[in-house]
């Protein structure tokens, strides 16, 4: 059993305090408390600190660590603490502790700012952010110029690649969140139109609220956490990694060669893939339907070719394109323009996906009042 | 031509927001030398070289290439200016995405004429230039530290730039690639001319390749000594400089000593 720690101190002489250190002195122990020395010190008379180690068997930081808060304390009395006691290795490890001094400014975080400095702080930060998104809006629009006059600088093998991704690979999550979209939708009406008898009508409620709402709405969320993530976590490890510099560098211009094929890719799949959770949404009502309010198949098939024109498929299509475009703005903007740290990466990531999100959003009633004023 | 100045930078204040990291930074780089933008840690040196490779924009100062302003040029200008420009990052930045080939063949695509199969085969060329011939079709991921600097060299030749930088060539290699890529620079300096800009703290590489220098002070956030560190090493303008080239063992200059 390993021998326990022991601290005491005498005063031998006038003026000297001898601290007696015995025992083991390990980490796992703990620190001791300095209170009892301190107070030695505080009730006065003493010039020097002494040390006996005569009895100390096996030491390690857990030692250091006492004695450096004790020195410290009696340098701030203005003591003489004598060394010589210690052990060697202790003594040298002190010394090197002490070697160079404390830095006045470096050990202390600022302070934190007041309230008025904070808001200030913010707002600046905000008018910043939305300065750089404009000028992001800006080069990616020159971008799309130079593309225009099929001068852009875009590799048709990316592109290919980003389509396939932002296409097919998410099919089967569209297909999934699509279907119970559409399955909860025929829930909510058919509890409502039940009571008058009006199950027919749940078709009408499927088919326009998923082709004119529901299908772009969703797939746009899903496409912002899936590819809009994706697009800023890329982009900014290539950030970090100084890859896009070197793109600058080599005179090609990192937006028409990063953001322009990511942002065609989703506009052009986008408005694909919402054409398809409509369809999947609708089959999902249609097994409510069908399933539980005993409407019979083909009933409800023209119930929803009836009720549905073009127009309200073209409703939908239009917000998927403009919601593709904005996840995908977002999503490069935060990549391209991403701090130089793996936290920074982290950060861009989820700026990403509520930017996304949040003008998806706001967009979304945007269209429906531009729809509304326009009569569609 | 020898002498000749290829860079020249006048009075360049650098700065992130209202922080200014170097002030009246004034040097001029001639063509064919190898010249070494030296100092301690976060002084300032990678910042500077951001500056004149045209990424940031310096706060006050003019950066001239062959006697035209960089930051007062048209755009245009300023990307023709900069064609003639190759740089190494610190990692070698290769695009991830892309095999060597590819990013060696990239900037050749985007910047010259020549057909696929062409093109191919300069790449191979330049590959095999910094010793990386039949890795071809690897992935950066595929590679070491050292290869992945190689292959970034590899791309910043391939456009056969007048000037090359380089961002801590050594950081991360163990001493004999580093060593190579050390003998590597100063081959391409003399066999095709190219002038070389290295921003570094690594002591042996200074001493091998350096023809001109500067040194960077942090506190002092300007220039405190220029000219051959190894002159600077045994004559030290100022201490400083001299512990900084000696590890720390030189002792305090003599007074008066100053160059």
């Amino acid at each position: 059993m390993p021998a326990s720690r022991e601290l005491g101190f005498s005063r031998p002489t006038r003026g000297l305090l001898l601290v007696r250190l015995a025992g083991s002195w390990r980490l796992e122990a703990g620190l001791p408390a300095l209170g009892p020395l301190e107070r030695e010190l505080e009730r006065g008379g003493v010039e020097r600190v002494a040390f006996d180690t005569a009895a100390l068997e096996s030491w390690d930081s857990g030692l250091l660590g006492f004695l450096f808060a004790l020195i410290r304390a009696g340098e701030r009395r203005q003591l003489t603490v004598d060394r010589a006691g210690l052990p060697e290795g202790a003594r040298r490890l002190l010394d090197l502790a002490g070697a160079v001094p404390e830095r006045g400014e470096g050990s202390r975080a600022p302070a934190p700012p007041r309230l008025l400095a904070r808001l200030g702080g913010a707002a600046l930060e905000t008018l910043a952010g939305a300065r750089g998104m404009l000028a992001f809006l800006g080069e990616v629009a020159l971008g799309f110029g130079r593309l225009a006059r099929g001068r852009a600088r875009l590799r048709g093998a990316d592109l290919a690649v980003l389509l396939q991704d932002c296409g097919a690979g998410a099919l089967p999550i569209v297909t999934l969140i699509s279907f119970l979209v559409g399955l909860i939708l025929a829930f909510v009406g058919a509890l409502q139109l039940e009571q008058f008898g009006a199950q027919i009508f749940v078709a009408d409620l499927v088919g326009l609220g998923m082709a004119r709402e529901m299908g772009a709405m969703m797939t746009a969320v899903i496409m912002a956490g899936r590819t809009g993530a994706a697009f800023a976590a890329e982009l900014g490890t290539m950030t970090v990694n100084e890859e896009v510099d070197a793109l600058a560098t080599l005179g090609i211009p990192p937006i028409d060669f990063l953001a322009l094929p990511r942002i065609l890719a989703l506009a052009l799949m986008m408005p694909l893939l919402v054409l398809y959770a409509d369809l999947i949404g609708i089959l999902g009502g249609l097994v409510v339907g069908v399933g539980m309010l005993g409407l019979g198949f083909g009933e409800y098939y023209e119930q929803t070719v009836y009720r549905l024109t073009l127009a309200d498929f073209g409703v939908g299509l239009v917000k998927g394109a403009v919601f593709g475009v904005l996840v995908a703005l977002a999503g490069c903007q935060r990549g391209i323009y991403c701090g130089r740290s793996a936290r920074a990466v982290g950060q861009a990531t989820t700026s990403a996906v509520v930017t996304a999100i949040v003008s998806i959003v706001v967009a979304d009633a945007i269209l429906t009042v531009i729809y509304n004023v326009l009569d569609i | 031509m020898q002498g000749e100045a290829q860079i020249e930078v006048e009075g360049l204040t650098l700065a992130w927001g209202d922080v200014v990291i170097q002030r009246d930074l004034s040097f001029r780089v001639r063509r064919g030398d190898v010249f070494v933008v030296m100092g301690p840690s976060g002084c300032g040196k990678s910042t500077l070289l951001r500056h004149l490779i045209g990424l940031s924009e310096p706060a006050g100062g003019r950066v001239l290439y062959r006697g035209v302003s960089l930051w007062d040029a048209e755009p245009e200008e300023r990307d023709r200016i900069l064609r003639q420009v190759g740089v190494l990052f610190q990692g070698g930045a290769l695009w991830s995405s892309m095999t060597l080939a590819e990013n060696v063949a990239l900037p050749l695509r985007e910047h010259t004429r020549l057909s696929p199969a062409e093109i191919r085969e300069l790449a191979s060329l330049k590959l095999a230039l910094v010793g990386l011939a039949g890795f071809e079709d690897f992935t950066p991921a595929e590679l070491s530290g050292g290869m992945r600097k190689r292959a970034g060299l590899a791309r910043a030749m391939a456009l056969d730039p007048e000037v090359l930088f380089f961002d801590e060539p050594s950081a991360g290699l163990d001493p004999i690639s580093s060593r190579l890529l050390d003998d590597l620079i100063l081959e391409l300096r003399g066999s095709l001319g190219t002038t070389v800009v290295v921003v570094t703290h690594e002591l042996a590489s200074i001493f091998a390749i350096a023809s001109d220098s500067v040194y960077l002070d942090a506190e002092a956030r300007t220039i405190t000594a220029r000219g051959d560190p190894r002159a600077l090493r045994d004559h030290p303008p100022n201490a400083k400089v001299g512990r900084f080239l000696t590890r720390g063992e030189a002792p305090a200059p003599p007074e008066g000593e100053a160059r």
